[in-house]
């Protein structure tokens, strides 16, 4: 359990380093997640084991646990609604609009260029689908 | 009477309080979301802020105070960022298959969400510090904080509207997809993964496990993409 755990938060340190240091744009924990894919790729590769065993080992215990919970983890940034009360008073219909606009279309166009180009791939490989 | 007091009043500036009643509230938030089947209206993240957030105005109770306590759950975001690599390496002969819609989908999707909300904000007159904050709202909280203060936003005001728009798109998707007659769950799980980064992906996960997947993927691309347009668009606007 905390070998998996230590895992995580090498690549996350490293992740966060990498982007310190070289000013990316990309935030440390997703380069963290990068890290750790490749290195998952690599042992793939050297060992051949299959895909789904990682699931038997310690870090993959310890992701499951984390990613079954994820949702818990949003809870103490959520709760700084408190801070903004006066502010959602002032424009909170507004801002509801905004929001609740703004994902709907994005939610309608990026599913539907999803699944144009899927079509235009499968057609272009000559793959019908099942 | 001063007994009581005197235990709240030690009770109150340990950790140790707050941090038991955030992982209460979430229990009791997700035994409510179990009960009506996993609801999406229902939705976990909300029903525990709730909780918690009247707690705090009833007892007024700084946010501070209680961050104190909760920040140990807020820290496990980085590590469970890094956790999503473990779902992508298992699924990969699948989302390698995928590559050319996911990157169409990305600058389509991540173009759209920015232009969408500037674009209603300013309908709406909202002043220009809002609309700072306002910008990187699809992206996972950490990195959208770090956005908006490069933009001239309210980084603490934007962790809300993320935890928000990720609360939204969660509660609108499986509907929507549904209305939509849409099974394809690469396709959905990407949608809902790039406009509400790791609640859509928490969401995502609890109906499908490829959904999940590409949630997750989708939203460590968005927090790329968006980082690297949101300046261009703000300055447009």
């Amino acid at each position: 359990m905390v070998r998996g755990f230590v895992l995580l938060l090498l690549c996350q340190l490293a992740g966060e380093a990498f982007s310190r240091a070289l000013a990316l744009p990309v935030p440390g924990p997703v380069l963290g997640l990068v890290l750790l894919f490749a290195s998952l790729q690599l042992y793939q590769r050297v060992s051949g084991t299959d895909r789904a065993a990682v699931g038997e080992s310690d870090v993959g215990r310890v992701s499951d646990g984390l990613l079954q919970n994820l949702a818990l983890l949003f809870v103490p940034a959520g709760v700084g609604v408190v801070q903004h009360l006066k502010l959602i008073e002032d424009h909170g219909l507004a801002i509801a609009v905004v929001l609740i606009g703004s994902t709907a279309i994005t939610l309608i166009v990026t599913v539907l260029v999803f699944l144009a180009v899927a079509r235009w791939v499968d057609g272009a490989a000559g793959e019908a689908k099942p | 009477m001063t007994a009581p007091f005197n235990l709240w009043v030690y009770l109150s500036t340990t950790p140790l309080l707050w941090l038991s009643i955030t992982l209460l509230a979430f229990l009791a938030a997700d035994a409510l979301s179990r009960l009506t089947n996993r609801n999406p209206l229902a939705n976990p993240v909300l029903i525990a802020v709730i909780f918690v957030a009247t707690l705090l105005m009833l007892t007024g109770t700084d946010y501070k105070v209680y961050f104190n306590g909760a920040q140990f759950v807020h820290f496990l975001l980085g590590p469970a960022t890094v956790a999503l690599a473990l779902p992508l390496y298992r699924n990969w002969p699948l989302v390698r298959r995928n590559l050319l819609p996911m990157a169409a989908a990305l600058l389509v999707g991540s173009a759209t969400a920015l232009v969408s909300t500037l674009a209603i904000a300013l309908a709406f007159g909202l002043p220009r510090d809002i609309l700072a904050s306002l910008a990187p709202k699809s992206v996972t909280a950490a990195v959208a904080m770090a956005i908006s203060e490069q933009l001239g936003g309210v980084p603490a005001l934007t962790a809300v509207l993320v935890i928000s728009t990720g609360i939204i798109g969660a509660v609108m998707v499986t509907p929507l997809m549904n209305a939509m007659r849409i099974r394809n769950f690469a396709a959905r799980g990407f949608a809902v993964g790039l406009v509400s980064h790791g609640i859509g992906t928490a969401r995502a996960f609890s109906v499908d496990s490829v959904a999940g997947t590409f949630s997750g993927i989708a939203m460590g691309l968005n927090a790329v993409a968006t980082a690297l347009i949101a300046p261009i668009f703000l300055l447009l606007m």
